[in-house]
């Protein structure tokens, strides 16, 4: 037993060797003095703590009479949707499933897709928010971009449950906390139970960096007195690092296309040049429409991108800009005043990007809001219609389903009701944009993780397993 | 040009000030009381020298009144905001805009917060824009179980917000109580205990109490201000979340039967809802919280408003530790939800005339102020919204707001801020010219 063990774990580690092009300095058994190149981004292993997810067995589901929110704009009245082996199959007016299918009347509620939350800490500060639990910012120095937020996801947090059953989140990014410059790798999760943080990881899904600009990093430095103290600190800290980030990618590409002696490995570097790489997507905490100019700048000289502005309060004052390099806002629907970059919020800041033709979506930040964050599109979307825009329920759908899919680099294969797309859906007691409806059933890859109706298809986290209100409605 | 500057100030005035007080009628309202009942369509409510004198159908406007036709449209009292820190902070994270605390002061209890509260801060502004009339303002604890005397303040548009300064005396038991009060539940049991005989102490003959300044616990001032709380003229608001906290607390209730405590967040108190019932005590409880943040909150589920209801105790919301200094206006959204949780198989909400209740008079009444406060039944404050739908509804906003009975401006810095960008780009002169 131990001996077949022993065999199987040899072969393992072998398979992943192959699979990764190669972990430590290439060696090979004929001793030759120049050893070959590995390739373009074959140097190192890219995927050392790979997706174990597996979407649960489904069965064959047709929803009829239902009004369709496709997630990209998209809108069919008294529709019907067909999904199977996890995914999309076919959607519209008259569509009809196949033989043996099971049938659901959704009697004129919404089906839409699963919500996606771009900025979530679940799991990297979980529930019950204990010191011992706080995993969610490594406030030893301003650039750690080595740190990987999915090291400290807890998958135990009830929080992921709750974001389940009320607010039909099917996918959701893990950032690390924004007293950094470089706050570390994001990891985004299918919202579905594991004991492994892996079991939960998007099969495929690009990592983030965490960035963050104003208050916080030169609070945090400045109080210890260390550079950043100022914004323009922050700025020459995040310079300085791409500056080196850009020489590291250069050793790295030469010796990956022309081989010879490899370079030092860098974690922290390892991020950024995924990052100038386009492989690993810039996720900015930025308030001020000022320093969002900056850094959109910034990205041109050390040739990056950012993906999208995170709690852009004033992404509003800059919509035009935002459009013209193509960088996403994710923004709350009316938070404000709680610290001086917040001090200029309006609630009509979502609509006003999205009106200008930038890429507008919600985020939570938060692990009550990640439960209602349908409800936050709707209060946007009723601030925006106050001020004249026109705004349609399957428009103002895109705000939580393909634009933060797009801004995630995912939008292949969730954030919208295509054909071939992953089953992620909710079908909701109700129309969504009203305060009275939550989610009846959801399903993730076409498995059937939440029924209302269900108790046992309600998640119960290990932590509250024996404790008071294990298994409530929460 | 020095004319045009005068006008213009006069203008700016002119915004900021509402209309001097007088009598008013609204007819033709879908009126709603916010005494648990439903909304009545054709309802007319009327206000004279500020107060409801009537409010429901079959009610005559008086000759003379002023009257607004509100159209079909909604109608309720403005929402009592049942516990918050409106007025005190403009800025969270800003120290000298946060009055909410004071750690390094010597007093706790007789802290009074009503000279803290600034009628122009933003966020009395933007809740009022909102619906949000009357609020509940609670300083926050530092150094102490007791954070000290809160008010109830207006949202008005003028320099007189607090309508009743010492309402209540708020504290902190559970974690926080005992975290406050060296490090032990027990330990913030014994602060609790001892202050109150202080304070009888104190009442028996205050010119023999021993102020012992820094040294002490209790300041001469802050036994004097825990002498109505120890003789049950004012209620004590606790700030308490696990359900042996509140069974504690209700035996220290059967032991000093005068003490008036008001228990707010309550998290697990539909676990004990019927000895909260039977002893009377109101809850200020906090709407939506569902996770176990704390280990003091492990039961926590959205159906412990409705729950406790269901058994007999006295709700209303409130925002504790929720964004508490600016975001009182969330309690709509709120209310909304626990009407929803009605259709969510297992769980236990409110009918919509009750979730409305649970946001007006409820928690007037836990204060022992619903005869003032919180419904348009005669005699209460005017405050009252016009609204362009279901007040409970996320796309629904005030179309006139009335505290006590004058009409207010519904402008604030966030409408000035979104006219100026509604086309986000600069033309002819730079953004710092449109306005």
């Amino acid at each position: 037993m131990i001996r077949t063990i022993l065999i199987l774990g040899a072969a393992a580690s072998a398979l992943g060797a192959c699979a990764s092009g190669g972990g430590a300095k290439p060696q090979t058994a004929s001793a030759e003095p120049a050893a070959s190149a590995p390739g373009k981004g074959k140097g190192y292993n890219h995927d050392p703590y790979p997706s174990t997810y597996k979407a649960y067995p489904g069965v064959p589901t047709l929803l009829t009479n239902v009004t369709i929110l496709d997630g990209e704009g998209g809108r069919i009245d008294k529709g019907a949707i067909f999904f199977k082996d996890g995914k999309i199959v076919a959607l519209g007016a008259d569509v009809t499933g196949e033989p043996g299918a099971v049938v659901i009347d959704g009697g004129g509620t919404y089906v839409t897709p699963g919500v996606i939350d771009i900025h979530s800490h679940l799991g990297d500060y979980p529930s019950p928010g204990v010191q011992a639990h706080s995993d969610g910012n490594e406030m030893t120095g301003p650039v750690t971009a080595e740190v990987w937020a999915e090291h400290s996801v807890w998958p135990q947090d009830p929080g992921f449950g709750r974001a389940l059953a009320n607010g039909g989140v099917t996918t959701l990014q893990i950032l690390p906390g924004s007293a950094n410059l470089f706050g570390g790798r994001s990891v985004v999760l299918k919202n579905v139970y594991a004991r492994t943080m892996q079991g939960m990881k998007f099969p495929g899904a690009p990592y983030g960096l965490k960035m963050a600009c104003g208050e916080n990093p030169k609070r945090v430095y400045g109080a210890k007195g260390r550079s950043p103290a100022t914004r323009m600190g922050n700025i020459a800290v995040d310079r300085a690092t791409w500056a080196k980030a850009v020489e590291y990618k250069r050793r790295w590409d030469r010796y990956e296309e022309k081989g010879g002696e490899p370079p030092a490995r860098d974690i922290q570097m390892d991020t950024l040049r995924g990052v100038l790489e386009g492989e690993i997507l810039v996720q900015n905490h930025c308030y001020r429409a000022d320093e969002m100019a900056i850094v959109m700048d910034m990205a041109k000289e050390f040739g990056y991108h950012v993906s999208a502005f995170h709690h852009a309060v004033e992404a509003y004052k800059i919509a035009d800009l935002l459009k013209a390099n193509g960088t996403c806002a994710a923004v709350w629907a009316d938070w404000y005043g709680f610290k001086m970059e917040s001090y200029d919020a309006v609630n009509e800041n979502l609509a006003i990007i999205d009106q200008e033709g930038a890429c507008a979506m919600i985020h939570s930040d938060d692990d009550n809001g990640i439960q209602r964050l349908n409800q936050e599109v709707a209060k946007a979307r009723a601030a925006g219609l106050r001020a004249g825009f026109k705004i349609t329920e399957e428009h103002a759908w895109t705000w939580l389903a393909i634009n933060p899919a797009k801004a995630l680099g995912i939008a292949d294969k969730t954030g919208s009701l295509k054909p071939g797309k992953m089953a992620d859906i909710v079908l909701w007691n109700g129309n969504p944009f009203s305060v009275y409806t939550r989610p009846a059933m959801v399903w993730v890859d076409g498995a059937l993780m939440f029924d209302a109706k269900d108790p046992k298809r309600r998640p119960v986290s290990d932590f509250e397993l024996g404790q008071p209100g294990e298994g409530d409605v929460k | 040009m020095r004319n045009l500057l005068i006008s213009a100030a006069a203008a700016a005035i002119a915004l900021a000030a509402p209309a001097a007080a007088q009598d008013v009628a609204i007819v033709n309202a879908k009126l709603v009381i916010g005494d648990g009942s439903g909304p009545v369509e054709g309802g007319t409510v009327v206000i004279r020298n500020g107060r409801v004198t009537a409010a429901g159908t079959g009610v005559s406007v008086p000759a003379g009144v002023r009257t607004i036709d509100a159209g079909g449209k909604w109608v309720s009292p403005g929402i009592f905001a049942g516990f918050t820190r409106l007025g005190i902070v403009e800025v969270d994270a800003v120290e000298g805009t946060n009055d909410s605390s004071a750690r390094n002061s010597p007093f706790n209890a007789a802290i009074d917060v009503a000279p803290a509260v600034n009628p122009r801060s933003s966020p009395i502004a933007i809740n009022r824009t909102d619906g949000v009339t009357r609020a509940v303002v609670a300083p926050e604890t530092a150094g102490s179980i007791f954070a000290g005397q809160g008010a109830i303040i207006d949202l008005g548009a003028d320099m007189d917000a607090v309508s009743k300064a010492q309402a209540f005396q708020f504290m902190e038991y559970g974690e926080a109580g005992a975290g406050a009060a060296g490090g032990s539940r027990p330990a913030a049991y014994a602060m609790l205990r001892n202050a109150l005989f202080e304070a009888r102490e104190y009442a028996r003959n205050p010119g023999r109490f021993l102020d012992r300044g820094k040294e002490a616990m209790l300041t001469r001032l802050d036994a004097a201000a825990l002498v109505p709380v120890a003789e049950g003229r004012m209620p004590l608001l606790v700030h308490v979340e696990r359900a042996s906290d509140m069974l504690v607390l209700l035996k220290l209730k059967r032991e000093m039967p005068s003490l008036k405590l008001v228990f707010v967040g309550a998290t697990e108190g539909w676990t004990v809802a019927k000895q909260i019932a039977d002893a009377g005590v109101p809850v200020i409880a906090t709407a939506l919280n569902d996770l176990p943040g704390t280990f003091e909150q492990l039961a926590a589920t959205q159906s412990n408003i409705g729950r406790m209801k269901a058994a007999g105790v006295d709700v209303g919301v409130g925002t504790i530790n929720q964004d508490d200094a600016r975001q009182a206006r969330w309690a709509r959204q709120y209310a909304g939800n626990l009407v929803a949780l009605t259709r969510v198989p297992g769980a236990s909400g409110l009918d919509w005339g009750a979730a409305f209740a649970a946001i007006s008079s409820k928690p007037a009444e836990a204060l022992g102020l619903g005869g003032d406060y919180g419904s348009l039944r005669p005699g209460r404050h005017g405050d009252v919204v016009i609204w362009d739908g279901d007040p409970l509804e996320l796309a629904t906003a005030p179309v006139t707001v009335l505290i006590d009975g004058v009409e207010q401006p519904l402008e604030n810095r966030q409408t000035r801020l979104r006219q100026r960008y509604l086309d986000p780009k600069e033309d002819g002169l730079p953004k710092a010219y449109e306005r």
